[in-house]
């Protein structure tokens, strides 16, 4: 007791802390006001705003799972390089010789796990009718963030470079090739002729676009793995903070007008 | 037998799988006996854990043939009665049989009922090898969470609006208002979220530990895997592909389920159930999505993972996936049906040489069938149900959110109405123009 004392004391502690213990009521208010990391928070709430039943704790869940995902994904990123000669060696590697050999299993559970809490998280707010007003934005926000989780995962998966992740691609992304005009298997895409010279070929079309080549190889290799760790973590997370930032403004977790 | 070896591995974990839910149940029993004191549930579910206990010592005691499985006769006529058709309309009855008996799915002993017997189907089934061997690949251990969860917070959401709605009729306020106390955030809410971060740490950790992600062989550009599957949470969108062509299966449609989810706070006026769980006073906007987000979304990606085999044939839950299976596909299009079938004459084709207009006005004349059914359903009908079923929505909305909203509804309701065209009449397209690539 007395070296937590002497600690809490100490002018380091004093120069991180800016405010004493949480221990009485208005330390509790304090904290809430001058930490950093709590001051997304309110200082009160209502007790039926973060009952359990009522929120599932679901969209808290999904930001940790976020970052989560973030920290082992920079983990990751240390062992794996993005190329067809090393890409599939480093995750065997990954899983054979590496220390803390669960790393990847981390990261791919918590992906999973985070696109199915992402839909817990907006089927809980359409039923408790939190989507009206005056919450209509951050709702739309909360789908392109829904979006942006499953291209999260959708781009992760193309990465171990095993023939579950290349199919899996080549798949979703033979969809594109259908988009209609700007697809070359698309409706209307022959209307996009200049002078009897196709303009949507097989590569130029919304799906060259998305792979970087006419089919899963390389430059979708390349392309993937930079979206994958560093564009859409960025949207996500400036997302993320207008996300919460929109909860505070918009009154705070949603109850009964 | 190769089936002994399966048994012999799986005998380990069925073990412990009724071990585990002869200890909920036991702790259940407890807690009815002395907390609550309904004692004839408890010894019930004592007594079904006692029966789970026996279960898990027959799984493990090391002869094969005595691990309880389901009969071969049943998962024979599980596997015979299966189809989409059967499992569609299944899965769209007990979606309705849910909604409209909700009062009785909530009350804790009914749904404790209905998940120990989810829980004991599951166990019997994993006996199965061929069940296994597919709910057991680690990508589609997910979705067997995913199933127990949704039902968990289906069950939890609805229990509350239940209350909430009595409470309404009442004149009562719902209960959120009730509690509307204020508690200080430290250190109510963090300790709260805290909680829940150790939780889902120590789930994560335990998942990790014991299930290896998958990696299979190097990428091969030449080896096409049968069957060829999409990322899990994109197979309902795969299996949308059976009824319409890439375009509107995989890219338009999938933009208007984005483009309505982010419209529906705009076009939902109702100004009742904001903030707390309520059902009666929200019926339209609570089916509607219900049925996109269950019937639409989440059946369909149970039935793309766990029912969809090579070339995409629909197996039983206890088949063998083998790409030797023949499905004969005898789809016929529309325009065929309509010159051919009934007018008894030839598709219209244009000669040869005939000029720009008369092709254009051929291929009219051709899909004139397919294009009126679809201008009456995408023009006549949204003005049609203004001024009968829609009357009071299109008077409170306005022409433009009214429209959108009307469209959006009869786009999403393409999907069921080509599936059951699909299984009726064998239909292939509506409106089929392969000279543009539009095939509908």
């Amino acid at each position: 007791m007395a070296i937590g004392e002497t600690i809490r004391n100490s002018q380091i502690w004093k120069s991180i802390f800016r405010h004493p213990m949480p221990l009485d009521r208005r330390n509790r208010i304090v904290v809430m006001l001058t930490n950093f990391f709590l001051h997304l928070h309110p200082v009160s709430i209502k007790k039926q705003g973060i009952a359990l039943s009522f929120t599932w704790c679901m969209g808290g869940v999904t930001f940790f799972l976020f970052l989560v995902e973030t920290v082992t994904g920079v983990l990751l990123m240390f062992y794996y390089r993005p190329t067809l000669e090393w890409a599939f060696n480093d995750i065997l590697a990954l899983r054979d010789v590496t220390s803390l050999g669960i790393l990847r299993e981390l990261h791919r559970w918590g992906a999973h796990a985070m696109v199915i809490t992402t839909w817990l998280h907006m089927y809980r707010v359409f039923l408790t009718g939190s989507y009206k007003p005056p919450r209509e934005f951050n709702w739309v926000v909360g789908v392109i963030l829904l979006l942006l989780t499953l291209l999260l995962s959708f781009t992760g998966y193309l990465l171990p470079w095993d023939q579950l992740a290349i199919w899996a691609i080549t798949v979703g992304s033979n969809m594109a090739r259908a988009t209609p005009f700007l697809g070359y298997e698309g409706p209307g895409q022959q209307l996009l002729t200049i002078g009897g010279i196709d303009m949507i070929t097989d590569a130029s079309d919304a799906r060259f676009g998305l792979l970087g080549a006419r089919f899963v190889g390389e430059e979708t290799l390349n392309r993937f793995y930079v979206l994958h760790c560093i564009a859409i973590p960025l949207a996500v997370a400036l997302l993320l903070a207008i996300h919460f930032w929109r909860v505070r403004k918009d009154g705070g977790i949603s109850g009964p007008l | 037998m190769h089936n002994e070896f399966f048994l012999k591995d799986v005998a380990g974990f069925l073990g412990g799988y009724y071990t585990f839910i002869a200890l909920v149940n036991g702790v259940a029993a407890l807690i009815l006996w002395r907390k609550q004191g309904r004692t004839g549930w408890a010894v019930t579910w004592a007594g079904f854990a006692v029966a789970m206990m026996i279960l898990a010592a027959m799984a493990i005691q090391g002869s094969a043939s005595m691990v309880p499985a389901l009969p071969q006769g049943v998962r024979s006529l599980v596997n015979a009665l299966s189809g989409p058709v059967l499992y569609t309309l299944g899965t769209t009855g007990l979606f309705i049989l849910l909604f409209v008996f909700r009062k009785f799915f909530v009350q804790p002993m009914v749904a404790w009922t209905i998940l120990n017997a989810m829980l004991l189907l599951m166990g019997l089934s994993m006996a199965d090898e061929n069940f296994a061997a597919i709910v057991m690949k680690p990508d589609n251990v997910p979705i067997v969470g995913l199933v127990f969860l949704l039902a968990f917070f289906t069950w939890l959401a609805t229990k509350q609006a239940v209350v909430n709605d009595e409470r309404a009729a009442q004149g009562l306020p719902p209960m959120e208002k009730v509690n509307d106390e204020k508690v200080l955030v430290w250190p109510d809410l963090v300790y709260t979220e805290l909680i829940c971060m150790v939780a889902v740490s120590a789930l994560l950790l335990f998942w990790a530990i014991f299930l290896p992600a998958p990696l299979e062989e190097p990428a091969s550009s030449v080896k096409t895997p049968n069957p060829s599957k999409a990322p899990w949470y994109f197979l309902g969108l795969q299996e949308m592909l059976v009824y319409f062509d890439p375009w509107y299966a995989g890219v338009v449609l999938p933009s208007l389920v984005i483009f309505g989810l982010m419209a529906m706070p705009y076009l939902d006026f109702n100004k009742e159930g904001n903030g707390y769980y309520s059902i009666a006073n929200r019926k339209f906007a609570y089916l509607s999505y219900q049925f996109g987000f269950f019937v639409l979304w989440i059946t369909l990606i149970i039935l793309g993972t766990f029912l969809r085999g090579p070339n995409w044939n629909f197996f039983g839950p206890f088949e063998f996936w083998t790409p030797y299976k023949v499905e004969v596909l005898n789809n016929v299009d529309l325009n065929q049906m309509f010159w051919v079938n009934l007018m008894n004459r030839p598709l219209p084709r244009a000669p040869q040489d005939a000029g720009a207009l008369t092709q254009v006005g051929t291929i009219l004349l051709r899909e004139a069938p397919g294009l009126l059914a679809l201008g009456a359903y995408l023009v006549l009908l949204p003005p049609l149900m203004a001024v009968t079923v829609f009357r009071s929505y299109f008077a409170k909305m306005g022409f433009i959110r009214y429209m959108i909203m009307a469209n959006l509804m009869l786009l999403m309701l393409t999907l069921p109405i080509k599936m059951i065209l699909r299984w009726t009449f064998n239909l292939k397209y509506i409106v089929s123009i392969p000279e543009l690539s539009l095939n509908f």
